[in-house]
């Protein structure tokens, strides 16, 4: 069971209060995109083995939006920080790459 | 004028805890930044209830407020006097990015008593509810079973649970359903 902690209200949250909200970090290609380019913004996701930035809801809870950094491997939760942001939190990455030897980094 | 009636007509359960439709009860929805200069007094002035802390709910003269997220606070009170309460709040939050409005009869609210009550509770919702990790003083937005449902306990021995109106009935069997006599589980409490 997935357990995330809502940057927002504080709750460790059950995975079954929240809604999944896909791949985080996503730059937005509107009209004056190329189609190729746009068609990578709606299609294209990175779906990785291992660390993977994720939006999620905190449905059932507070209602707000938060992103959560977590193993797509071994399910482990690195944190979860708040959705105002366009990329992770400095501390956050190095958390990571101090547990992941290897990794390649977010973007 | 229509006379309120609240969504279950005061059904009753008895079953380890007991079960009842807590009747009409007023709510007033506020948003708001919450942080903003003069809105905890221009709530405190319309309430007499100061700012909750987040996930907190106080209570003063009979009037409850409580922490719903990070721009939303709720009031709950006498069903009669949320409207003036919510015309209330405008008013004092005029000039602010705010919203007061009276929600009384969105959603309905059940009472549970007895020893067992956490226990009742915990068997639909994924919140922590052990001693300790869940008390009076707290509000709990979650999940009970398929709907959503906030809830707070007034004392040890007791819940308040908010649900949506429509759903009233069915959050009234499952909660009854979970306190069916024998279905003790003393996970928290020694059975009786």
């Amino acid at each position: 069971m997935l357990i995330l902690e809502c940057p927002c209200c504080g709750v460790m949250a059950d995975e079954t209060e929240l809604a999944p909200g896909g791949e985080a970090h996503l730059t937005r290609v509107g009209p004056e995109g190329s189609d190729a380019d746009f068609e990578s913004y709606l299609f294209d996701r990175k779906n990785p083995k291992g660390v993977h930035f994720e939006r999620w809801r905190h449905a059932a809870g507070c209602g707000k939006w938060f992103h959560a950094a977590r193993s797509t491997v071994t399910l482990e939760v690195f944190g979860t920080y708040p959705a105002q942001v366009t990329e992770p939190p400095k501390a956050l990455l190095a958390t990571i790459a101090k547990k992941v030897p290897g990794w390649e980094g977010w973007q | 004028m229509s006379e309120a009636v609240s969504a279950l007509e005061g059904a009753t359960f008895e079953g380890f805890c007991t079960l009842r439709d807590a009747g009409p009860v007023g709510m007033v929805t506020i948003r708001g930044d919450l942080g903003a200069k003069g809105f905890a007094k221009a709530v405190k002035d319309a309430t007499g209830c100061g700012l909750p802390h987040p996930r907190g709910i106080v209570t003063a003269g009979g009037r409850r407020l409580a922490w719903m997220s990070p721009d939303e606070l709720l009031l709950i009170c006498e069903h009669g006097e949320a409207p003036a309460l919510a015309a209330g709040l405008a008013e004092a939050l005029k000039g602010q990015h705010a919203l007061a409005l009276d929600v009384s009869d969105a959603r309905a609210m059940l009472r549970l008593e007895g020893a067992g009550c956490r226990e009742v509770i915990a068997k639909l919702s994924p919140a922590n509810l052990a001693p300790g990790a869940f008390g009076p003083g707290e509000m709990r937005r979650t999940r009970l079973a398929q709907v959503a449902g906030a809830f707070y306990m007034p004392d040890e021995t007791s819940f308040e649970i908010f649900v949506f109106r429509s759903v009233a009935r069915y959050a009234f069997d499952l909660i009854a359903n979970a306190a069916r006599p024998g279905s003790e589980v003393g996970l928290f409490a020694p059975a009786p």
